[in-house]
C-alpha cells in the first residue's frame, strides 16, 4: 500500500505539512541563530497571526489572500513593539530568564485570547476556488495542500533569494556566523535583528492562518505545537534557512507518515529520532559549529 | 571534593589576611548551621494541621509541589541545569508505584517510594549521561524531547498503564499496616508527605551544604573555572541530576500513593512548566525557595481562580515576566534584597 499511488498521496500531505511546519518555523530558527534567544513565545506569535487572520475573515468578510497579509503586518508590527520593550532588555540576560520571560509571554497570550475571543476552535472557510480536489495527471488530490506546497516552494525561493542575494540576507548571515565580528564591521546587529524578528513572526501568523485549515486554532496552540517548531529549529540548526526548510519536510512526512500507520503514540519516533540526531549533532542537521 | 573543602580557608588566604578572621572564611564555616527561623515551615506545617482538617487534602498536595521544587532546585537552582524535562522524573516515579500497585505487584507505601526513587533515579542516571555533555538549547530540547517520548510511550503502552485515562483506585495499603489512606480524609495522607519531605529536605541541606553542594554552585557560577581547578564536572552533573531525578520520583510516587491514581498529566509540559513557575517564583538555589515558591503559587491560584479560571493564567504570565525582567531571584531574593537594604544584618544567602 506504501508504494504506487498512495505513495504519492502520503508525500504530498506530508509535504504540505511541512511547508506550514516551515513557515512557522524559520523565523524562530533565524531569531535563535542571531541572538540565540530562547523564544517560546513563537507559537504564540503564530498563533495570534492565526486569530487576526481567521477573525479577519469571519468578522470582517476579508478574503483569504488579503486576510493572509493583513495578519502578517499586524503580527510583525506587534511583534517589533514587543522585541523593542520587553525582549531587548533580555539579550544579555541567562537563558533560564529568557525561558521563563517568554513562557510568561504565552501564558499571557492564551489568556488575553481565551478572554477576548473564547476558548472554542476558530474555524477557517477557505474559499471555494482553494476547496475540493485537483486533478494532477497522475493523481488527484486536495488542492488546499497542493496549494500549500506551491505557496511554501515561493515562500522558500524568495527567503532563499533574500538571503543570498541581498545586502540585508549577507549581514544577517554574517551575525549568525559571528556576531562580534559583524559589530565590528558596523552592522547594527540590533536593528537586523528587530527586523528579521518582526519578519519571522509575521511568517509564523501566516504559518497560523495557513495551518488553521487542518491543525486547528484554539487558545493551547500556542503550546500545543511548540515542540514541534523547537525541534524543527534544533533538527535544521539554528540559524539555517535551508536547514530548517529541510528539517521541517522530513518532520512533516515522517508525522503523516506515522499519524496513518501508527494513530496512538507514534510521534514517539519523532521524539526518539529527534533525541539520537541531537546527541549526534548537538547543532542540527545542517548547523555549523560555533565561533 | 577536596579541592572544595580547603576552599574557605585557603581562599582569603591569598589575599595576604590571615586565614581564619576573613569574615569569608566565618561565613563559610559557619554556612550550615541551623538559623532561627529555620524550624518555622515546620511548626507552620503541624499547625495547619491541627487549625484547617478540612484541608488536608490540599496540604498534601502542597507538600508533594515543594518536594518537587526542592528536587529541581538542586538540578537547576544549584548546579544550573535548566531543564523543561523535570517532570519526566516524577511521573517515572509515580507510574512506578502506580503500575506495580495497579498489577497487584508490591503496594507496601514505604518501599514504593524507595523503588520509586530507584527507578527514577535509574532514569535520571542513563539520562544525564547521555545529555548532560550538551548545554544550552540542545539541552533544553533533549529534556523537553526525553519527557515528550515518556509521556507517548506511557500513551502507548495502554494496556500497561491506561493510556489516557490512567490508573485508576490504586490499592494502597494502610501505613505500617495501621494507618489508613483515607480519600475524605487525607489526615494520614498529609503526616506521611510531611515526614517524607522532612527526611528529603534534611538529605538536600546537608547536600548543598556539603563540599560536593559547594563544588555545583562552582559548576553554575563559572564551568570553565572548575575544569581547570580539575573537579570532575561531569561526574559531579550527572550525579546531582540523579539525585534530583530521584527525588523527583519520590515526589511523583507520593502524588500516585495519596491521590491513588497516576495519568498522564503527571509527566507532561504542563508539570514540568508548572514546577518552574513554583521554583522562580519562591527563588532558585536558595532551599527554602521551594516553599515559599509553592505557597505563594497555592494561593495566587486559589484568588485569581475564584475571579475567573483564565486570570489566573494571566497573572501567572504577568507574574513570570516581571520575575524574568526586574526580580530575578524571586520572592526570597526580593527579600534578601530588601533586608540588605534595610540593614537587617545578612538575609538568607
Amino acid at each position: 500500500m506504501i508504494f504506487g499511488i498512495d505513495f504519492a498521496s502520503i508525500l504530498l500531505g506530508g509535504i504540505a505539512a511541512g511547508m506550514v511546519l516551515f513557515i512557522v518555523s524559520v523565523g524562530l530558527s533565524v531569531t535563535m541563530g542571531l541572538m540565540g534567544f530562547v523564544n517560546l513565545a513563537h507559537g504564540g506569535f503564530a498563533m495570534f497571526g492565526g486569530y487576526v487572520i481567521v477573525l479577519a475573515m469571519n468578522h470582517w468578510g476579508m478574503g483569504f489572500l488579503p486576510a493572509l497579509a493583513f495578519g502578517f503586518v499586524v503580527t510583525a508590527i506587534v511583534s517589533a513593539a514587543f522585541e523593542r520593550l520587553l525582549y531587548a532588555r533580555l539579550y544579555n540576560a541567562a537563558e533560564l530568564d529568557q525561558v521563563l520571560f517568554t513562557i510568561g509571554l504565552v501564558f499571557i497570550m492564551i489568556a488575553a485570547v481565551t478572554l477576548l475571543v473564547g476558548p472554542e476552535n476558530q474555524p477557517l472557510t477557505l474559499p471555494p476556488a482553494l476547496r475540493g480536489q485537483i486533478d494532477l495527471g497522475f493523481t488527484s488530490y486536495r488542492t488546499y495542500s497542493i496549494f500549500l506546497i506551491v505557496v511554501g516552494v515561493v515562500i522558500v525561493l524568495g527567503l532563499w533569494l533574500a538571503f543570498e542575494r541581498t545586502h540585508i540576507g549577507a549581514q544577517i548571515r554574517a551575525a549568525v556566523d559571528n556576531r562580534r565580528m559583524a559589530e565590528s564591521l558596523g552592522i547594527n546587529v540590533n536593528l537586523l535583528f528587530t527586523i528579521t524578528f518582526a519578519f519571522g513572526s509575521g511568517m509564523a501568523a501566516l504559518g497560523g492562518g495557513l495551518g488553521a485549515e487542518f491543525i486547528g486554532l484554539d487558545p493551547q496552540y500556542a503550546l500545543k505545537y511548540l515542540v514541534y517548531f523547537l525541534i524543527v529549529v534544533a533538527v535544521g540548526g539554528p540559524g539555517r534557512v535551508g536547514g530548517v526548510f529541510y528539517a521541517a519536510i522530513i518532520i512533516g512526512v515522517l508525522d503523516f507518515v506515522l499519524k496513518l500507520y501508527l494513530p496512538k503514540g507514534g510521534t514517539i519516533f519523532i521524539y526518539g529520532l529527534t533525541i539520537l540526531l541531537l546527541l549526534w549533532r548537538p547543532h542540527g542537521l545542517f548547523g555549523r559549529k560555533e565561533t | 571534593m577536596t579541592t572544595l573543602g580547603s576552599a574557605p580557608t585557603a581562599a582569603p588566604a591569598a589575599h595576604g589576611t590571615p586565614a581564619v578572621d576573613h569574615p569569608a572564611a566565618h561565613a563559610l564555616a559557619r554556612r550550615h548551621r541551623l538559623r532561627w527561623w529555620e524550624p518555622l515551615p515546620w511548626i507552620l506545617a503541624l499547625a495547619f494541621y491541627f487549625t484547617f482538617p478540612n484541608y488536608l487534602g490540599f496540604g498534601t498536595e502542597l507538600l508533594i509541589t515543594i518536594l518537587f521544587a526542592l528536587s529541581l532546585d538542586l538540578a537547576l537552582g544549584y548546579a544550573g541545569i535548566i531543564t523543561l524535562g523535570h517532570a519526566a522524573f516524577f511521573g517515572v516515579g509515580a507510574y512506578t508505584v502506580g503500575l506495580l500497585a495497579f498489577h497487584g505487584l508490591w503496594n507496601e507505601p514505604i518501599s514504593s517510594l524507595m523503588l520509586a526513587a530507584i527507578v527514577a533515579g535509574i532514569v535520571g542516571v542513563v539520562s544525564g549521561l547521555v545529555l548532560l555533555r550538551t548545554q544550552g538549547l540542545t539541552l533544553l530540547m533533549l529534556t523537553l524531547c526525553t519527557m515528550a517520548l515518556l509521556e507517548e510511550g506511557a500513551n502507548m503502552a495502554h494496556d500497561l498503564t491506561g493510556g489516557f485515562d490512567g490508573l485508576p483506585s490504586l490499592p494502597i495499603p494502610p501505613l505500617f499496616g495501621f494507618f489508613e489512606f483515607n480519600p475524605l480524609f487525607a489526615n494520614t495522607q498529609y503526616l506521611y508527605a510531611l515526614a517524607v519531605l522532612l527526611v528529603c529536605f534534611v538529605y538536600v541541606r546537608t547536600l548543598v551544604y556539603s563540599p560536593f553542594g559547594q563544588s555545583l554552585t562552582g559548576i553554575r557560577e563559572n564551568i570553565l573555572r572548575m575544569h581547570a581547578v580539575g573537579s570532575p564536572v561531569r561526574a559531579r552533573l550527572v550525579t546531582c541530576y540523579t539525585i534530583s531525578a530521584a527525588i523527583a520520583g519520590v515526589a511523583g510516587g507520593l502524588w500516585a500513593q495519596t491521590n491513588a491514581y497516576v495519568n498522564l498529566g503527571s509527566l507532561g509540559l504542563d508539570r514540568a512548566a508548572t514546577i518552574l513557575i513554583v521554583l522562580i517564583l519562591g527563588g532558585h538555589g536558595r532551599l527554602y525557595g521551594a516553599f515559599v515558591g509553592a505557597v505563594a503559587y497555592a494561593v495566587l491560584s486559589h484568588f485569581l481562580a475564584r475571579i475567573y479560571p483564565t486570570a489566573w493564567q494571566l497573572g501567572l504570565g504577568l507574574a513570570l515576566v516581571i520575575i524574568a525582567l526586574f526580580a530575578r531571584n524571586g520572592i526570597l531574593g526580593v527579600a534578601a534584597a530588601l533586608g540588605r537594604r534595610l540593614g537587617i544584618g545578612r538575609a538568607t544567602p
